[in-house]
């Protein structure tokens, strides 16, 4: 595997541990590194089963991570796989969160999106920058990466659930609100489901701050040729012109916060 | 700056690249896409009757010089094309839409010809010849000459657009195939499909794709392709869609040597994005220039005299 060289063929790599994060995802960690950027993906075959794209969580030059929710075949699939296991993984591929000295950083993670938003923020710190990092989940056990995130320094955690059953009682938008006022951010990257990251983008707009997401649409190949993965109107492909993208490029998309499509190419709202 | 417009039954094209079908076109959008970044027409995915699952992953990848895909003609049907695709297309239509269809039997696909009649592509492009899906539906028809006659006669008798058929280059003697389509009315060809192609990953011992077998496509292919072009247009002198391989400027005027009116690019995208239609059209400009051709239609065929 070497994209660079236009090789997208698999390399097989053993899982070397399994992390629990909570009821329903786990972390994988593979003693390789992809060099990979926050943002960035791969794709992942287990031989048998089928092939997903999974946000890289992780690279430090050594070793990756992903981590998964159980949501349906392949993630079970994965879920039951144990250490020492074999994948195939190909990538990094997409486009990645950009920035640098001098910024004040709002990170915007529901679900999954916990993961990548972390790679974010351990690259980011190691470059002295500010960073307030917002958590979303439905309730505390959802929650995720939390202890990590708090090992961070330089990182400010706002915690919300919708039960309230830890930090904020509501939507994670209604945090970032409060942090934008301060009005020390002048970056806000976000990912998770995509309803909820519309409204961070609005809400980022609202407060005249740049925004950043990552899109999730079907993706059959992860390397420009399918076209699967394409979003109305500009017909243009999450898997190479993203999946991070900037608010100003999507928010007049139609598509945006609205449909997505299935592996035929028909439209489903959400 | 030559003039590269090429007329292909009665269609204007302004430049010879088209987008071969099943790369990008999943939407009209990806479809316009295409047109915005240089392309002088587009091909859509291969259309069914009703929505048709495709294989699980991995369905494709490549190598620098080969890419291998099975993706199994996974689309939403007819009527997906009929309320969506082809109205959002046509509006403001950017450049001709070669309609790709499909189906298991002969019947299918002359229902199919008058369905996808009716939503105003400007040409109709049957293909008999996808590799990928035999498991399901038998050999593809363009591997053998009697069914590639009979089923292009049916769908013949639904239509009166230009009707091409796509095929496939697993076969002994393209050129009998092709006389044979050509008895039956076909107006014109689209060749190549893929070859059959295999790759075992070594270290789990298991083909890659889930389907086993799929299709070669990409550089590796090009002489294929060049070669089966040279004989249908020898045996028919019929109008082609020049397909498989093509990567540059330089490709695509080989290919027109060969026999081709049309030159299609799929894989080409792998390479060099969507951005490559544009390219390669300035690349062949630039050939034209340099070589004092006024007009591209004057190399088609050009190997043949
Ligand atoms: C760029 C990109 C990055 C991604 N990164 C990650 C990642 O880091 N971690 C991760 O777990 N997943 C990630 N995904 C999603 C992942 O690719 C799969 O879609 C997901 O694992 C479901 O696949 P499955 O085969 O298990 O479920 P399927 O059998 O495909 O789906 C089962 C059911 O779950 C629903 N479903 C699918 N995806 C989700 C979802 N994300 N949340 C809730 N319900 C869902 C489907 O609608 C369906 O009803 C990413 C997707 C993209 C495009
Ligand atoms: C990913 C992929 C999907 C394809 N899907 C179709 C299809 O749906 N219908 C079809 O007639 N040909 C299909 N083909 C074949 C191409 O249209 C083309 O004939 C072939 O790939 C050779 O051209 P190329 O080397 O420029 O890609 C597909 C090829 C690829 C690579």
């Amino acid at each position: 595997m070497d994209i660079a060289n236009y090789d997208s063929r698999f390399l097989i790599l053993p899982i070397k541990k399994i992390i629990d994060e909570n009821s329903t995802t786990k972390t994988f960690v593979f003693e390789h590194s992809l060099g990979g950027n926050p943002g960035q993906f791969l794709m992942m075959w287990i031989p048998g089963v089928d092939e997903k794209p999974m946000s890289i969580a992780y690279d430090d030059g050594k070793e990756f991570w992903i981590t998964v929710c159980n949501v349906g075949e392949t993630s079970n699939a994965l879920h039951g796989l144990k250490e020492g296991d074999k994948v195939g993984v190909r990538g990094p591929l997409g486009t990645s969160y950009e920035f640098g000295k001098g910024d004040h950083l709002a990170l915007v993670a529901g679900g999954y999106g916990a993961a990548p938003m972390y790679f974010v923020a351990k690259q980011a710190v190691e470059k002295g920058i500010k960073i307030e990092f917002l958590v979303g989940a439905r309730n505390e056990d959802l929650l995720l990466y939390i202890d990590k995130i708090k090992d961070l320094e330089g990182v400010t955690l706002h915690i919300s659930t919708d039960d309230g059953s830890a930090g904020h009682k509501g939507y994670v938008t209604e945090v970032l609100k409060e942090v934008l006022a301060e009005g020390n951010v002048n970056k806000v990257f976000t990912c998770g489901p995509e309803v909820m990251m519309k409204v961070v983008g609005q809400v980022a707009d609202y407060a005249k701050v740049e925004s950043w997401l990552s899109m999730e649409k079907y993706m059959k190949c992860g390397i420009g040729v399918c076209g699967q993965c394409a979003i109305d109107d500009t017909g243009d492909l999450v898997c190479t012109k993203g999946p991070v993208m900037s608010w100003k490029y999507l928010q007049n998309l139609p598509e945006m916060g609205k449909y997505h499509r299935d592996a035929q190419g028909k439209k489903h709202n959400f | 700056m030559a003039n590269l417009s090429v007329n292909f039954c009665d269609v204007k094209f302004e430049n010879p690249t088209v987008l071969a079908s099943g790369i990008l076109g999943v939407t009209a959008s990806n479809l316009r896409n295409v047109i915005r970044n240089g392309a002088g027409g587009v091909t859509t995915k291969s259309i069914w009757l009703k929505e048709h699952v495709g294989h699980k992953k991995p369905t494709m990848f490549g190598t620098k010089e080969w890419f291998l895909n099975a993706v199994g003609l996974s689309d939403a049907g007819i009527e997906k094309a009929k309320d969506e695709t082809f109205p959002e297309y046509l509006k403001d239509k950017p450049a001709p839409i070669i309609a790709n269809i499909v189906e298991s039997s002969m019947e299918g696909f002359a229902e199919l010809t008058e369905k996808i009649d009716a939503c105003n592509p400007d040409i109709i492009e049957l293909n008999l010849g996808c590799p990928n899906v035999e498991d399901e539906h038998g050999k593809p028809f363009s591997c053998v000459a009697a069914d590639a006659e009979k089923v292009t006669k049916m769908c013949r008798e639904r239509t009166k657009k230009p009707l091409i058929i796509k095929l496939s280059p697993n076969v002994s003697d393209i050129a009998e195939v092709a006389k044979a389509c050509a008895s039956s009315g076909a107006d014109g060809f689209c060749a190549i499909n893929t070859l059959y192609g295999m790759a075992i990953d070594i270290t789990v011992r298991k083909p890659i794709l889930t389907n086993k077998s799929g299709g070669l496509s990409g550089p590796g292919i090009k002489p294929s392709a060049v070669k089966a072009v040279y004989d249908i247009y020898k045996a028919t002198r019929l109008p082609i869609v020049a397909t498989g391989g093509i990567t540059s400027g330089e490709d695509a005027i080989e290919i027109m040597m060969a026999g081709g009116r049309l030159v299609g690019m799929g894989t080409m995208v792998y390479y060099r994005g969507v951005e490559g239609f544009g390219e390669v059209v300035k690349e062949m400009d630039e050939w034209c220039d340099k070589n004092g051709v006024k007009n591209i239609e004057d190399i088609i065929g050009a190997a043949h005299n």
